[in-house]
C-alpha cells in the first residue's frame, strides 16, 4: 500500500464516519425537537411563544449563522487552491460570525431570564431553553474546532492533505448546524409567533 | 453557603452505607482492587498491562477487556440476583426477608441495569471487537482510537455503578427510571444521579462504537467480499450497529431532560408546570425497545457462524437470513409502545403496536427454522459451543411464544408488570442473548489466546445454566398468571412461596453454571500448552479461521482476496491458497489518551451527581484539550515493511 492510497483510504473513512456522526446528532435533536412539539402547550402559568419571541431579532439571528456557512465554504474552497491567506481570512470570518450568533443567542436567553422566564418557568420553557441551548453548545463546540484549526494551519507553509480533510469535516459540520438552526428557526420560532 | 459546603457539593457521611449487607459489598471491592493491584505489584506487571492492555489499540485486545469487565460484572449482577431470590423466597406471610425494602429496590434496580448495560452491552461489543475484523478480512476496525475511547467510557461508567455502593447509593427506581418516581420531588438523593451517569457515559461509548462498527464492515472488508458475501455475524453486526445509530442518541437525550429536571428543575417529565411523564416513557422505549434487538442480533450472528461450522454445512437460506435481520431491524422501531399497553393509549393504537409485535415473530421464526434446517442432514459435532445453541433454541423458542402472547393487548392487560414478564423478557435475553455470547466466547477464545477452553466444563456449564434457567423461571410465568407483580420484596398469600422456593433453587443451580465458567477458564489457563491448537481448531468455514492462533496485531499477513462465501471453507476444500500479495502494514501506535479522557468523562458525571460544579468545568475542560491534543498528532500510526512480515512467518512456520 503506497502512502496516498493509503490517505485516500483514510479519508473515505473519515467522511464516511463523520456522515454517520452526524446523522447519530440529528437524532439527538430529533429528540429534542419531538419533546419541544410535545410540551409547547405545556405553558403552565408562563408565557405562551408569542409573548416571549421577536421574529426580527432571531431572523438577524438566522442571517449570521448562514453567512458564516458561506465563509466556512468559502474557507475550504481557497484551502483546496492552496490559497492560504485567503482561507485563513474566511476562516477567521467564520469564527467571527458563529462568535456573533452565539452572543445573540446568550443576550436572547439573558434578557428572558431576567423577564422572568427561566427554564424552571414551564415545560415548554425547559425544552425551549434545552433545544435551542444544545443547538448553542455545538456552535460553541464548533468554534473551538474552528480556532484550532486556524492555528495549525497558520504554523505551516502550505495546507496539507491532512488539514484539507479536517477543514471539509468542519465545514460539514457547521453546514450541518446551519441545517438544524433553521428547523428551529421554523419550528421553534415562525411556528411559535404566527401559529 | 461556605467555601467547603460549595467545595464538597452535597456530600455528607450520611451517604455511606449503613445496612450490613451494603457495608460488607462497599469494603470488599475496595479490597478487591487493591488485591489486585498488589499481584500486580508483585508480579511486576504493571508495565505489560499498560502496554499491552490499557493503551493498545488492537480491537482483539480491547475486545478481551470488554469480555473480562463484562463477566465480572455478570457475578456483580449475579449477586443482586441472589439476594433478590433469597428474599421472595422467604418473605412470605409476614416474615422478615434478609433486606430491607429500600435497598431491595436499589437491588433489582443494579440487577438490571448491570446486566443489560455492563453484561450483555459488555460482552456484545467485547465478541464483536475479536470477530468481526478477522471475519470480514480487514487487519483492524476503521477508527482504532476511537475503539479504545469506547471502551474506556464503558469502563467508567461501570466503575461509577459500582461506586455507588459505596457511597451514596443507586437509584430505586428500576432499571429504566420512569418518573416522576425518578423526579427530583420523589427520589432527590443521589441515585437516580448515578444512574442516569453509569447509562450517559456508557451509552456514548456504545454510540461511538456503533459508527466505528458501522464504518468498519462498508469500509474496511476484504477485498472481493460484497455484502452479500459477508458471514451472517458481520450482517447482524450491521444492521445492530444501524440499529445503535438511530436509538442510543435518543438514550442520551432523554437521560439529559432528566437530568436537566434534576439538576436545573426544569420540567420535562414533572406532573407540575406542563411537565408530561409519559413523553419520558415514550423515549425511553423508542430507545429500549430496540435496545433488546441490538443485544440480540449479534448472538443470533453467531449462532448462525456456529451452526454452520458444527453442522459442517453452509447455513440454510443465506438470502433469508439477511432478509430476516434486515425485517428485523424496520420493525423493531415500531413496536415500542407495547411495553406500555395499560397507559391510555387507546384501542387503535395499541392494536397497531399489538399486530407489528405479533409480525415480529415471523422473521425470527425465519431464523430459528434456518438454523434448524441448517443442521437437518449435517455431520453434528456436539462441541461445547453446540450446547449452548442447542439450550438457546428451546429456551428462546419459549420465551419468544410467550412475548407474543403479550402481544396480545388484551391479554397483556392481565399479565403487565407480572412476574410473567418477567419471565418472559428472561427467557429471551439469558436463552438469547447470553448463550449466544457464552457460546461465542467458547468459540472464538482460541483465535485470541491460543488454547482452547476446557471442553467438559463448558458443557457442564451449558447443562447447568439450562437446568437452573427451567427451575428459576418457568415457576415465575405461573406466578405472574396468579398475580404477583413484579418488583415486590414481599406478599401475603402463602400459596406463591413454593413458587419462590422453585426460583430460588434455580437461582443457585445457574450460580453453579457460573462457576463452572470461571472453573473452565481457570482450568484451561494453567493447563494452556495441553490444549494449545493450531490456526483451525474448529474445522471453520470464515476466515479468522485462516491465521494462526492467537491472531497476530494485524490479523492477516497477507490480505485475503475473497470469492466465495465461507471462502476458507471453499479454499480448503479445493486445496487453493490466499490469492494475495504481501505488502507493507500500517498499524495505529499505542494511545493512553482515551483512557485519560474516559477518566475525565467519569469524574465529569461524578461532579453532576455531586453536585461539584468546579470538577465539572475541570473534567470538560480536560476532555476538550485532550481532545485537541490527539487531533494535533499527525504522527499515530507504524509500518511493519513487508521484509519484516516475511522474517516473521518464516519464524512461525
Amino acid at each position: 500500500m503506497n502512502s496516498r492510497t493509503a490517505v485516500a483510504e483514510k479519508r473515505d473513512k473519515a467522511e464516511l464516519g463523520f456522515w454517520i456522526y452526524l446523522m447519530t446528532d440529528l437524532m439527538l435533536f430529533a429528540a429534542l425537537f419531538a419533546t419541544f412539539y410535545i410540551l409547547r402547550i405545556g405553558i403552565a402559568d408562563g408565557p405562551k411563544a408569542s409573548e416571549i419571541f421577536n421574529i426580527d431579532y432571531v431572523m438577524a439571528q438566522t442571517l449570521v449563522l448562514l453567512a458564516s456557512s458561506v465563509t466556512s465554504g468559502m474557507a475550504l474552497v481557497s484551502a483546496k487552491f492552496q490559497m492560504k491567506k485567503q482561507a485563513l481570512v474566511f476562516l477567521a470570518a467564520t469564527i467571527a460570525l458563529g462568535l456573533s450568533f452565539l452572543v445573540l443567542e446568550m443576550n436572547e436567553f439573558i434578557l428572558l431570564v431576567n423577564e422572568g422566564h427561566s427554564w424552571t418557568t414551564s415545560a415548554f420553557l425547559s425544552s425551549y431553553f434545552t433545544l435551542v441551548g444544545t443547538h448553542g453548545l455545538h456552535i460553541l463546540i464548533g468554534l473551538i474546532w474552528a480556532v484550532v484549526l486556524f492555528v495549525a494551519i497558520m504554523r505551516r507553509d502550505t495546507i496539507g492533505d491532512n488539514h484539507l480533510r479536517k477543514l471539509g469535516l468542519f465545514t460539514m459540520f457547521w453546514h450541518f448546524l446551519d441545517l438544524v438552526w433553521i428547523f428551529i428557526f421554523s419550528v421553534v420560532y415562525v411556528i411559535g409567533v404566527y401559529a | 453557603m461556605n467555601f467547603f459546603g460549595g467545595l464538597l457539593g452535597r456530600m455528607s457521611p450520611e451517604y455511606f452505607p449503613s445496612d450490613p449487607a451494603t457495608i460488607g459489598a462497599a469494603i470488599s471491592m475496595p479490597l478487591a482492587v487493591l488485591g489486585i493491584a498488589g499481584l500486580l505489584t508483585y508480579f511486576k506487571k504493571w508495565k505489560w498491562l499498560w502496554k499491552e492492555y490499557i493503551t493498545t489499540l488492537d480491537a482483539k485486545k480491547i475486545g478481551v477487556m470488554y469480555i473480562v469487565v463484562a463477566l465480572v460484572m455478570l457475578i456483580r449482577g449475579f449477586a443482586d440476583t441472589l439476594m433478590i431470590r433469597a428474599q421472595t423466597a422467604i418473605a412470605a406471610n409476614g416474615q422478615q426477608g434478609p433486606i430491607d425494602t429500600d435497598t431491595f429496590q436499589q437491588v433489582f434496580t443494579a440487577h438490571g441495569t448491570i446486566m443489560i448495560f455492563f453484561v450483555a452491552m459488555g460482552l456484545m461489543f467485547g465478541l464483536i471487537n475479536v470477530a468481526l475484523p478477522l471475519l470480514i478480512g480487514a487487519r483492524d476496525v476503521a477508527f482504532p482510537f476511537l475503539n479504545s475511547v469506547s471502551f474506556w467510557l464503558f469502563a467508567a461508567g461501570m466503575i461509577l455503578v459500582n461506586f455507588a455502593l459505596i457511597f451514596g447509593g443507586f437509584s430505586a427506581g428500576g432499571w429504566l427510571g420512569y418518573p416522576p418516581l425518578t423526579g427530583l420531588e420523589y427520589s432527590p438523593g443521589p441515585g437516580v444521579d448515578y444512574w442516569i451517569w453509569t447509562l450517559q457515559i456508557a451509552g456514548v461509548g456504545s454510540l461511538l462504537s456503533g459508527v466505528n462498527f458501522f464504518v468498519t464492515i462498508i469500509k474496511c472488508r476484504a477485498p472481493g467480499m460484497t455484502l452479500m458475501k459477508m458471514p451472517i455475524f458481520a450482517w447482524s453486526v450491521l444492521v445492530t450497529t444501524i440499529l445503535i445509530m438511530l436509538a442510543f442518541p435518543v438514550l442520551t437525550a432523554t437521560l439529559a431532560m432528566l437530568s436537566l429536571d434534576r439538576v436545573m428543575d426544569m420540567h420535562f417529565f414533572t406532573s407540575t408546570a406542563g411537565g408530561n411523564p409519559m413523553l419520558y416513557v415514550n423515549l425511553i422505549w423508542a430507545w429500549g425497545h430496540p435496545e433488546v434487538y441490538i443485544l440480540v442480533l449479534p448472538a443470533f450472528g453467531i449462532y448462525s457462524e456456529i451452526v454452520a461450522t458444527f453442522a459442517r454445512k453452509a447455513i440454510f437460506g443465506y438470502k433469508t437470513m439477511v432478509a430476516a435481520l434486515i425485517a428485523i431491524m424496520f420493525l423493531s422501531f415500531i413496536v415500542w409502545q407495547h411495553h406500555f399497553f395499560t397507559m391510555g393509549a387507546g384501542a387503535n393504537v395499541n392494536a397497531f403496536f399489538g399486530i407489528m409485535t405479533a409480525i415480529i415473530a415471523v422473521p425470527t421464526g425465519v431464523k430459528i427454522f434456518n438454523w434448524l434446517f441448517t443442521m437437518y442432514r449435517g455431520r453434528i459435532l456436539f462441541a461445547s459451543p453446540m450446547w449452548w445453541f442447542m439450550a438457546f433454541v428451546v429456551t428462546f423458542t419459549i420465551g419468544g411464544a410467550t412475548g407474543v402472547m403479550m402481544s396480545v393487548p388484551a391479554l397483556d392487560f392481565q399479565v403487565h408488570n407480572t412476574m410473567f414478564l418477567v419471565a418472559h423478557f428472561h427467557n429471551v435475553i439469558i436463552g438469547g442473548v447470553l448463550f449466544g455470547f457464552l457460546a461465542g466466547i467458547t468459540y472464538w477464545f482460541p483465535k485470541i489466546f491460543g488454547f482452547m477452553l476446557h471442553e467438559g466444563l463448558g458443557k457442564a456449564s451449558a447443562a447447568l445454566w439450562q437446568i437452573g434457567f427451567i427451575l428459576a423461571f418457568i415457576p415465575l410465568y405461573a406466578l405472574g398468571l396468579m398475580g404477583a407483580v413484579r418488583r415486590i420484596d414481599s406478599y401475603s398469600d402463602p400459596s406463591w412461596q413454593p413458587f419462590f422456593i422453585v426460583s430460588a433453587i434455580g437461582v443457585v443451580v445457574i450460580g453453579a453454571g457460573i462457576f463452572a465458567t470461571v472453573l473452565q477458564i481457570a482450568i484451561s489457563i494453567k493447563n494452556r500448552k495441553k490444549y494449545s491448537v493450531g490456526g483451525d481448531p474448529w474445522n471453520g468455514r470464515t476466515l479468522e479461521w485462516s491465521v494462526p492462533s492467537p491472531a497476530p496485531h494485524y490479523n492477516f499477513a497477507i490480505t485475503p482476496v475473497v470469492e466465495h462465501q465461507d471462502q476458507w471453507w471453499y479454499e480448503k476444500e479445493h486445496n487453493e491458497t490466499n490469492k494475495g500479495v504481501l505488502e507493507d502494514i500500517e498499524l495505529p501506535k499505542n494511545s493512553s489518551l482515551g483512557f485519560f479522557m474516559a477518566i475525565a468523562a467519569g469524574f465529569f458525571g461524578f461532579g453532576v451527581i455531586w453536585h461539584l460544579w468546579w470538577l465539572v468545568a475541570i473534567a470538560f475542560v480536560a476532555i476538550v484539550v485532550l481532545v485537541i491534543i490527539r487531533t494535533m498528532n499527525d504522527d499515530s500510526t507504524f509500518i511493519i515493511t513487508k521484509e519484516e512480515l516475511a522474517k516473521e512467518i518464516g519464524a512461525r512456520a
